[in-house]
């Protein structure tokens, strides 16, 4: 088990549930645990389709292949279950819960963690919230408001990298963490996921990106285009810029 | 999920207050109700012959009027008020000590935390047993200042001119059919009177219990809060689980006095077998304030909607509601107010939770009469339906008279997300904790609002019916 890929991706296969177009085909990815991967392609690639269905989001149906965490299938798993065992992915689009506080949400969610019977230690939360807000540089203030709830585009982002600081996945899927993100933003949230990485080696980091932009920030070990529902290029941090350059648009499939 | 775990799970077998305790009283009127049974109450209460006419005159009213058709479904009513005890007597009097309360009755209050509560951080408490408030008890500390913290019934033979005062006239015997059936036949509940300018500074709480099957319950409550004084009053309500149906009609009638402040916070858990068809009407002086806080989370049908008639300039009425409609359950609640002078403002705040096949309405008024200048009333309301099953409906209606006023009123009605559901659980939640965790926040804004114990009760019934909400 020691030797599993934290991430192994095989032939898969996806598509929106009540549709018939395939937006996943044959996708084939690998990630050692402790690698840093981003994946970057035009719009309507698949990107985010490829990180939803990682995390269980009901509206995909997989029609094919495999992925496996830790040797564990995936795909088997309900998204709830997939958290707990370590697999956490930041939102494109956050969502807005009304009337929970980042605390009392968070606060939830460790409690989950735990075994029945067992209390989470307030006191412990306090302090890993504390700094968790002080790394997204957010006043204390910040862990008393609803979740997302008249957020900006930016504070989204940063309750996102904020409760992946507390909840410390294993595996994180960070989807299009960059869009919406003015330049000290993205600073502030690239800063905070380095941070995090640095702290804990062992956790994988899959990035999902548009743009180039976000990798100044976070250094992948590769890089991996993807067009159409597949993996198409891998390479190194140098592809990114590459790609930076020509566009997408020696990629696109010729149909 | 399967259906039957719901059915196992919720409602009846985890209405925690749903026990039974074998029947004690010391007299019951025979079932169904007739002029007898009117004069027979009347007689074992000794009451003056003024009572006696007014609810003879009642009786009349309540039988001339037809069955309201615009709210719940009430057609199984008139079969079930045909079998019903309309007058229960559990104990002799009414007692000052807890000690002297039959072991009996005690003990069901235990069972539901009463005597803690009113050690820990209460001015007052009542507990209504079947038709009597077996128990009532003040602070002296408050007793000192003329605060009455009474039963109705001692409130009458100990207060007379003070109670025909106000008695009847915040509602009129013909408001509707159930205020005239309470004229007719109440028993039990609180007289309240606050001396001019004593604030309160811990509530007074009343507990309402009916354990007699078939039993019609018809408390009656009047409150006066003189000029400048302050207070608050909580009332709470649950009944054995039954499988015919019981019935309960309480009138309750406020006059908060200039420069006052007045609060009524009601959770009622009644269970699932319980009609619940309340009259709450407070008269609402100059720069006084009345605050209705209103917590329905049991019964089959409730029709509630408690209102504020702004009659002194610059009054302030405030209607805050949750309502949570359960499988086979009808909410119909919402808040009325009354602007009949200047510059009074008003505010409704009505949420409501609908699952499976529950049903929620709110139906409020707001009315403006004309010259009530600079009047202004917001009133919003917010529908949460759990599943595609569940039912919400809202009828606001609105009146307005005066041409300088301000009125506005918003409705939204929204369903528990997808993307709600799946961003928690992408957190660990499970459905049941994620679904828990949308619903409270959605009661939250009210939910802060309540006493520390009901918070905390209503944390545990939305859990407890979260379970298995998901199918």
């Amino acid at each position: 088990m020691s030797n599993a890929p934290a991430l192994d991706i095989r032939g898969l296969s996806a598509k929106v549930a009540d549709e018939e177009t395939s937006i996943l085909k044959s996708l084939d990815l690998a990630l050692n645990p402790g690698e840093i991967h981003a994946i970057m392609g035009p719009n309507g690639s698949g990107k985010s389709t490829l990180a939803k269905v990682l995390a269980g989001h009901p509206g995909y149906q997989v029609t094919g292949g495999e992925a496996l965490y830790l040797g564990q299938s995936l795909l088997d798993m309900e998204p709830d279950e997939r958290a707990l065992a370590g697999v956490f992915m930041a939102f494109q689009y956050p969502v807005e819960i009304p009337g929970v506080s980042i605390a009392n949400f968070l606060r939830t969610a460790l409690q989950a963690r735990l075994g029945r019977g067992e209390e989470l230690d307030l006191f412990d939360f306090q302090d890993q919230l504390l700094e968790a807000m002080k790394l997204l540089e957010v006043d204390p203030s910040f862990a008393e408001r609803p979740v997302n709830d008249g957020f900006s585009g930016g504070e989204k982002k940063r309750n996102e990298i904020l409760q992946m600081a507390v909840l410390k996945p294993s595996l994180a899927i960070l989807d299009e963490t960059d869009s919406g993100l003015d330049i000290d933003a993205l600073q502030v949230v690239s800063n905070g996921v380095n941070t995090l990485h640095k702290e804990n080696p062992e956790m994988t980091i899959l990035l999902i990106t548009h743009y180039q932009r976000l990798l100044d920030y976070i250094k992948p070990d590769f890089v991996h285009v993807m067009v159409d529902g597949k993996i198409v290029r891998t390479g190194g941090p140098e592809l990114a810029l590459e790609l930076e350059k020509q566009g997408y648009v020696n990629w696109k499939p010729s149909s | 999920m399967p259906e039957s775990k719901l059915v196992d799970n919720l409602d009846l077998d985890n209405y925690k207050y749903g026990f039974v305790d074998s029947e004690s009283h010391v007299y019951r009127t025979k079932p169904g109700l007739d002029e007898s049974i009117v004069r027979e109450i009347s007689r074992q209460k000794e009451e003056p012959d003024w009572m006696l006419q007014f609810r003879l005159k009642a009786l009349k009213i309540y039988e001339s009027k037809p069955m309201p058709t615009w709210g719940g479904d009430l057609s199984d009513l008139e079969a079930t008020l045909d079998e019903i005890y309309f007058y229960v007597k559990p104990q002799e009097q009414t007692e000052r000590s807890w000690e002297d309360v039959p072991d009996k009755i005690k003990n069901t209050f235990e069972r539901l935390g009463i005597p803690e509560a009113e050690q820990k951080s209460l001015a007052g408490v009542g507990a209504q047993y079947e038709s009597e408030m077996v128990y009532h008890s003040l602070k002296e500390e408050w007793a000192s200042k003329g605060v009455i913290f009474d039963s109705i019934e001692d409130g009458l033979k100990n207060h007379p001119e003070l109670f025909k005062e106000h008695f009847g006239k915040v509602i009129p015997i013909a408001d509707n059919k159930f205020s005239a059936l309470n004229a007719a036949v109440w028993s039990g509940g609180s007289f309240v009177y606050i001396p001019k300018g004593v604030h309160l500074d811990t509530p007074l709480q009343a507990y309402f219990r009916v354990n007699q099957e078939k039993m019609g319950q018809f408390e009656r409550t009047l409150i006066i809060v003189e000029e400048g004084a302050h207070a608050t009053y909580v009332e709470g309500c649950t009944a054995p689980v039954y499988s015919t149906d019981s019935f309960h009609s309480g009138v309750i009638e406020i006059v908060v006095k200039k420069d006052a402040r007045f609060r009524y916070t009601t959770i009622q858990n009644w269970s699932n077998n319980m009609y619940n068809l309340v009259t709450q009407r407070a008269v609402v002086q100059e720069n006084a304030t009345m605050e209705w806080l209103d917590g329905n989370l049991g019964s089959k049908l409730t029709m509630k909607y408690p209102s504020c008639y702004l009659v002194g300039k610059g009054a302030h009425g405030s209607i805050m509601s949750i309502a949570y409609a359960g499988p086979g359950q009808h909410q119909d609640t919402g808040g009325k107010v009354v602007h009949a002078a200047e510059n009074t403002t008003s505010s409704i705040i009505s949420k409501s939770i609908s699952k499976e096949d529950g049903r929620s309405t709110y139906r409020g008024l707001c009315k403006v009469h004309e010259g009530a200048k600079g009047s202004r009333s917001n009133v919003e309301c917010d529908a949460l339906l759990i599943n595609d099953t569940s039912r919400t409906d809202t009828y606001p209606y609105i009146e307005v008279d005066e041409k300088q006023a301000n009125v506005g009123h918003e409705a939204t009605v929204s369903k528990v997300g997808d993307e709600q559901l799946f961003y928690l659980k992408n957190r660990g939640l499970s459905e049941e904790e994620a679904m828990g965790l949308v619903v409270r926040g959605f009661l939250e804004p009210i939910a802060k609002e309540l006493p520390l114990e009901y918070a905390v009760e209503l944390n545990r019934l939305i859990e407890m019916e979260m379970e298995g909400s998901v199918g």
